[in-house]
């Protein structure tokens, strides 16, 4: 296989409600990304796009919908779909066209617009459940996370506050990016333990938002960045992803498996053996605070359990031994679902090209993991990245 | 790596223009509405045509797999793990314990609620290990529900059953020292 770098990156603003349109939205994180490569459109072989349901947009084949918006005229296009996990799984299809030796520039562009269905995206996440099993039960998507944040937290005897750090520390970085959505330098632990329940153990702070965006990424051979003179590419190390048993009902929600299959696939290409020493920083996905640990643990980045202790103890702070979620997250900078691979594999890399601006953590850094999570909890991809 | 500041210049905005709630509810900005039509009717399968004809028998069944020993619940006429067909039907009891719950204040639209939804994940007596359903629970308050209670289905009476997950109404609390 041969090595794949990204060189260049691009994201709107999230927002709750934009004015552009999902083309318009494309356009932009595509300019932006192609700017900052200085390529032009004419230099990208072939484009992978990630959108998800197509019932936020209203458009079905939505793909195809915006495609012009992110290059996809006169070119191969593909869209993939994981759910949520798609913000970490499109780049990692990008990845095989250019490690497969069948493209050598590759564009990635993510999109989401969730303000279009009304008044609430959350009337379409209905459809997501099984309809025999799920369904007549009229589920709401918070219940998912309710349930497994409440799993977690009984089996490891985590305490609220423990778990409310994360979305303090998220919100806070995120006031260094220039996108977020929820950024608040003032936010406390009392704020999130404070704010409205809406299906307990989850209340509205320890909830990212539903947003608006896109977000772009340009990936290339080493023969490209050879060719191009890149000044600071950030190479893909590895790569993994995996899904367990649709039947969620019958695995215990506690450990996300699929995940540290995921880790294992991608740590094994990437030739990391000790996870917590050889990983300088994170991009666990965090569409909830709980998250951000349960995926800290899923990526074996800690031991089961331990993921509050390290947030506790401030290891994950922007300045800490393990950073995670430099950021902002999901938690500061928004949800536009499949886009947020902008504050995932695009913070990997600007942290790890020297691009972050404010949010450069402080000290050397060489390697960063992010991961993905989507359906009904049981998917995740996996990306690895080293300068 | 150190910083080299190279992100995108300062007084460059970066795309989106945002818009608000009252821009819409006023209908100050152009939009354009409209609501979908449409209606399905799925087939319920081999595995699930039996369950819900058996919930309308007031009874619960679940599909053995011979090769791994489980008893998989919901039934299921493949063993995805041993992805060979599964063996037998069984029946399984209608009590069981509360792997995780949520108390929700909202309903399936998001909007909020007073009386809160008692919803979680019940492992049902019979079936392998935490396997089990999502379901409602009853007769049980914010402080008295817990992962690990012992609970039993209650049925709708037989002529209100329709063959669906809703036959049951709730599972509620068996008393202590129940099996």
């Amino acid at each position: 296989m041969r090595k794949v770098a990204c060189i260049g990156a691009g994201m709107t603003l999230f927002r709750r409600r934009l004015k552009e349109t999902p083309k318009e939205l494309c356009w932009e994180a595509s300019r932006m990304a192609l700017d900052s490569a200085k390529l032009e459109m004419k230099d990208i072989d072939a484009v992978v796009t990630g959108s998800a349901p197509d019932a936020f947009d209203g458009v079905h084949q939505k793909g195809e919908y915006y495609a012009d918006g992110c290059g996809g005229f006169r070119k191969p296009i593909t869209r993939v779909f994981t759910g949520g996990g798609t913000a970490v799984f499109s780049p990692i299809a990008a990845w095989w066209h250019v490690a497969s030796g069948l493209a050598d520039i590759v564009l990635v562009v993510n999109e989401e617009k969730m303000s279009s269905c009304y008044p609430h995206p959350q009337s379409v996440f209905a459809h997501i459940w099984d309809p025999i099993l799920d369904r007549p039960l009229q589920p709401n998507l918070v219940w998912i996370f309710a349930m497994e944040m409440n799993r977690y937290m009984t089996v490891h005897k985590i305490k609220k506050e423990d778990i409310a750090r994360v979305a303090v520390k998220n919100k806070r970085n995120a006031v260094a990016h220039p996108a977020a959505q929820l950024a608040d330098p003032r936010i406390t632990v009392e704020d999130v333990l404070n704010s409205e329940t809406l299906a307990w153990p989850v209340q509205r702070l320890d909830i990212s938002p539903p947003s608006d965006g896109a977000s772009a990424l340009i990936l290339a051979s080493a023969d490209a960045v050879k060719r191009l003179h890149v000044e600071s590419p950030v190479w893909f190390d590895g790569v993994g992803w995996c899904i367990d048993s649709t039947m969620w009902t019958d695995r215990d929600l506690y450990f996300p498996e699929y995940l540290a299959r995921a880790s294992q696939m991608a740590y094994k290409q990437a030739r990391i053996d000790v996870p917590r020493k050889q990983i300088d920083f994170a991009e666990p996905y965090d569409p909830f605070d709980y998250k951000e640990l349960h995926h800290m643990e899923g990526l074996l980045l800690c031991k089961k359990g331990e993921a509050a202790k390290l947030t506790r103890e401030g290891v994950t702070q922007r300045d800490g031994d393990l950073p995670t979620c430099p950021s902002g997250g999901l938690l500061g900078i928004g949800n536009p679902i499949a886009a947020t691979m902008g504050i995932k594999v695009g913070e990997l890399y600007w942290q790890l090209s020297g691009q972050a601006g404010k949010r450069q953590i402080p000290h050397e850094i060489h390697t960063g993991v992010t991961n993905a999570w989507g359906d009904l909890m049981q998917f995740s991809s996996v990306v690895v990245m080293r300068a | 790596m150190k910083s080299k500041s190279r992100a995108k210049p300062k007084g460059i905005a970066w795309a989106g223009e945002e818009l608000s709630q009252k821009q819409i509810d006023r209908g100050s900005v152009l939009q354009t509405r409209y609501r979908p039509e449409a209606k399905y009717s799925w087939a319920a399968g081999q595995a699930m045509s039996r369950f819900l004809e058996e919930l309308q028998n007031g009874k619960l069944i679940a599909r053995k797999c011979q090769a791994c020993q489980r008893t998989l619940f919901p039934p299921r006429m493949f063993c995805e793990q041993c992805y060979r067909p599964t063996d037998e039907w069984v029946y399984i009891k209608d009590t069981g314990m509360i792997e995780t719950f949520s108390v929700s204040y909202l309903d399936k639209d998001a909007k909020r609620i007073t009386d809160p939804i008692f919803v979680g994940v019940v492992s049902v007596d019979g079936a392998s290990p935490q396997m089990g359903m999502m379901h409602y629970f009853g007769e049980v308050t914010k402080e008295s529900i817990r992962i690990g209670l012992r609970v039993k289905a209650v049925w709708k009476p037989p002529q209100e059953r329709t063959g669906s997950v809703l036959d049951i109404r709730y599972w509620k609390p068996l008393p202590e020292g129940r099996r």
